[in-house]
């Protein structure tokens, strides 16, 4: 019980001061699974992280759940997975509730026609950076064409776009 | 048409699908919310992502439990956050248990350098969309660019341009609000 009440705190802080979504999450998670409590060796560490990536979800709730598993199997995981979303989830709801009463006032419609452009180049900059690991030759770049031609022109489903996306992967490479 | 259990199912078949982390989902997730049942509108869409920015933690489940909030109260913050969360823990459960069978497997590899192209289309695709209902003029067009270059080449704080949008938005469109006021 107290390596689960550990598993989840050390979660729970990692959630809580992480800004910039799951990947900014990796080096504080190393920090305390590697070098504080020695859950893990740097190698073991290098796997998760891996794994994490090549799974779906959010990559911060995928490293939780893995290590908290390795640390004490499934009750580690579950500790581990609801310790990360723990804090957001609170915080979010507060800034939820304030929101909604604010989000009509005038000052707030001026803030917010500033901050629109920038969440689309926000998008835009995730969309890059994943690009420079995504593009590596020519059929690569066939994929996103065809897949972007997919949705954009033939409204397929973008879940079925992934799947397709995958499956001639699995074929091309 | 709105219900918690259809939502738990939008969130859980995006968790479950989704390779790349939070900003792969937010093109999911717009299609589902704003697209297909149009719960949210596309600004306050763009809105919660802004918000859920500013806030620490992975920005998959900040957005699930802001729109599961905005949608259904708390028990729909729940719900949402719960949706996000499953698939992953039950997947990694999955993997963690044949974890050096999946590992050698070049076949797992293959499939995901052709999703990852595929990620980098939905989410221009997003772009594109979220972008139809601002008002197009070269500001905009500059600040989205100007963004995007500023985060990848000069490795400026997402939360930094937003908190610098938002005061810029503030001081040049509350003046606006007020000339139109005054020509009435």
């Amino acid at each position: 019980m107290k390596i689960l009440i550990e598993i989840f705190l050390t979660f729970a802080k990692i959630g809580a001061f992480s800004f910039g979504g799951g990947l900014a999450m990796l080096p504080m998670i190393e920090e305390e699974i590697v070098h504080t409590h020695h859950w893990l060796t740097v190698q073991e560490f290098i796997d998760v992280v891996a794994i994490s990536e090549m799974t779906p979800g959010p990559i911060a709730v995928n490293a939780a759940t893995f290590v908290g598993h390795k640390v004490a199997g499934v009750p580690g995981a579950i500790a581990g997975s609801i310790g990360v979303a723990i804090v957001s989830f609170m915080l979010v709801t507060l800034l939820a509730k304030f929101f909604m009463r604010v989000k009509d006032a005038q000052a707030t419609q001026a803030v917010f026609k500033g901050i629109r452009p920038a969440v689309l180049g926000l998008i835009l900059s995730a969309g890059i950076s994943i690009g420079k690991t995504a593009f590596v030759d020519i059929k690569s770049i066939g994929i996103a064409v065809v897949v972007f031609l997919g949705i954009w022109r033939f409204k397929v489903n973008p879940i079925l776009g992934i799947i397709l996306a995958g499956v001639m992967g699995a074929i091309l490479f | 048409m709105k219900n918690m259990f259809k939502m738990f199912m939008i969130f859980f078949k995006i968790g479950a699908f989704t390779l790349g982390g939070g900003y792969a989902m937010i093109p999911l997730i717009e299609e589902e919310i704003v697209e297909k049942n149009k719960w949210i509108d596309p600004e306050e869409f763009i809105d919660i992502i802004a918000l859920s920015q500013t806030i620490p933690g992975a920005l998959a489940i900040n957005s699930s439990t802001y729109i599961g909030y905005r949608l259904f109260g708390f028990p729909g913050a729940v719900v949402g956050c719960l949706g996000t969360i499953m698939p992953s823990v039950i997947i990694i459960l999955l993997v963690a248990t044949f974890f050096i069978q999946f590992r050698s497997l070049p076949l797992i590899e293959s499939i995901f350098r052709g999703i990852r192209p595929a990620v980098v289309a939905l989410i221009l695709l997003a772009v594109m969309k979220l972008g139809k209902p601002l008002p197009k003029n070269a500001v905009n067009l500059v600040w989205v660019i100007g963004v995007a270059l500023a985060i990848t080449l000069l490795n400026v704080h997402p939360i930094m341009v937003i908190v610098m949008s938002g005061i810029a938005g503030y001081m040049l469109f509350r003046e606006g609000e007020k000339t139109d006021e005054d020509t009435h």
